[in-house]
């Protein structure tokens, strides 16, 4: 049986760890906010750039661009986009899982995030790049990741690229996914991802006669705007999937700090209770040694 | 008068009816009024201009696009500031770095990245330009 002062560290100490997770709680709650805005503000740029590029697609035979070749010959790059820091529930072990059921060739990694370097370089994977973003992600840092990315692929080392990342689904379900970046493949070119999450989080087609409805003329021709068109597409893609990675993981550390909070507290009440009871003992013990000491002396 | 949105992947920059809009193309300036064909044509840096309320605006974009119908113009490019946006000092530090960058490669380099680099500098000399004006 543990002692009064025994339980009345411990209290003070969950007491301590539930203050801790209180804070960090807080600090990703206000974080995801911030981050599931900024998935969102891209939104209206990705159905502009959809627009176009379903219009573009109508008029894609004819049209070629590197991004589009499909080669036989070469390695599958995979980008894996996890999170620097712990602490943010099972977001990264669920995605590492997903990479390790999809990837099953001769890949080679590039990574944003620590945590999935790490895990990648203890099983010996080969690692070719890193990466390291601020918070918020300015979009000016996302372009060395898609410049590495296409760079590689244009050497000819690889023949397609591929991005693992945690969707935002919301703020209680973020569901790891893989997406094929390049080489582009036309017929899903244009499709919509869901951010908001509604469903699965998965894509679905564009608003085709909408954006068909529109005969554009391509200045100065078709092939200069694709080709204009792609290496911005490839960009805003991993922009976007970086927002997404960033927001799942405020949410996923929100929720799991509450968690963990609810919990100390939990435990914290229970430990006083345990505790008041013991001390309730020890008082009826010294009364009763008392009261039997002066009967005794009577 | 004709809708404009201006759009980064970031933020909507702006969004309102205007008068007329002149764009920066590889093929030089264009301006849009309203019943312009429908038309998609990429944008390079430079100085965007619409005249709002009588009024001329001017904006230093990046690289991106623009998707123009006859009742409205969509520009999507990766930066697009004002005039009191623009820190002409770091500005000028961008467009030293980039051009010190791009002097450390030989033709030999592949065209994307100088072409990344001189779009780089464009952008900075666009923001310069707008500051002095």
């Amino acid at each position: 049986m543990a002692n009064l002062k025994d339980i009345r560290r411990r209290i003070k100490s969950v007491n301590n760890t539930a203050q801790i997770t209180k804070a960090m709680q807080m600090v990703a709650a206000a974080k995801m906010k911030k981050a599931q805005d900024q998935a969102l503000a891209g939104r209206e740029y990705a159905d502009k750039l959809n627009l176009v590029l379903t219009n573009l697609k109508s008029n894609m035979e004819g049209l070629s661009h590197p991004y589009l070749e499909v080669r036989e010959e070469g390695k599958h790059l995979v980008l894996v986009i996890s999170t620097d820091k712990g602490l943010c529930g099972g977001i990264n072990t669920n995605l590492l899982k997903k990479v390790r059921a999809e990837i099953t060739d001769a890949a080679e990694y590039s990574t944003v995030g620590k945590k999935l370097k790490e895990q990648l370089v203890k099983t010996d994977e080969t690692i070719v790049e890193d990466f390291t973003l601020d918070d918020p992600i300015p979009f000016d840092e996302v372009k060395p990741i898609a410049k590495h990315l296409t760079d590689q692929y244009l050497s000819g080392t690889y023949n397609k690229v591929s991005v693992c990342f945690t969707n935002f689904v919301s703020t209680l379900v973020q569901e790891p996914h893989v997406s094929q970046l390049l080489p582009v493949d036309p017929s899903k070119l244009a499709e919509k991802r869901d951010y908001e999450g509604v469903g699965k989080g998965n894509v679905g087609e564009t608003d085709t006669a909408a954006a068909l409805e529109k005969e554009y003329t391509f200045e100065p021709d078709a092939n200069s705007v694709l080709s204009a068109l792609l290496p911005q597409y490839i960009t805003f893609q991993i922009y976007q999937m970086v927002v997404e990675a960033r927001a799942s993981e405020h949410s996923a550390r929100m929720v799991a700090m509450k968690a963990a909070t609810d919990n100390a507290n939990d435990l914290a009440k229970d430990l006083k209770l345990e505790y008041n009871k013991l001390r309730q003992a020890a008082i009826t013990a010294e009364l009763l040694e008392i009261t039997t000491a002066m009967k005794a002396l009577e | 008068m004709i809708k404009l949105d201006i759009v980064t992947p970031e933020k909507k920059v702006f969004s309102g009816e205007v008068a007329d809009v002149y764009l920066p193309t590889e093929t030089g300036e264009i301006g849009v009024l309203e019943t312009h064909t429908a038309m998609v044509t990429p944008l390079i840096p430079g100085e965007l201009r619409y005249a709002k309320d009588g009024k001329v605006h001017a904006l230093a974009i990046g690289t991106g696009f623009a998707e123009v119908d006859q009742i409205s113009i969509s520009v999507l490019t990766d930066m697009a500031v004002s005039a009191e946006e623009v820190d002409e000092v770091q500005a000028e530090e961008d467009k030293k770095a980039a051009e010190k960058a791009l002097e450390s490669l030989d033709h030999n380099d592949d065209a994307e990245e100088i072409a990344q680099l001189q779009a780089s500098i464009g952008k900075s000399i666009a923001q310069i330009q707008l500051k002095r004006r």
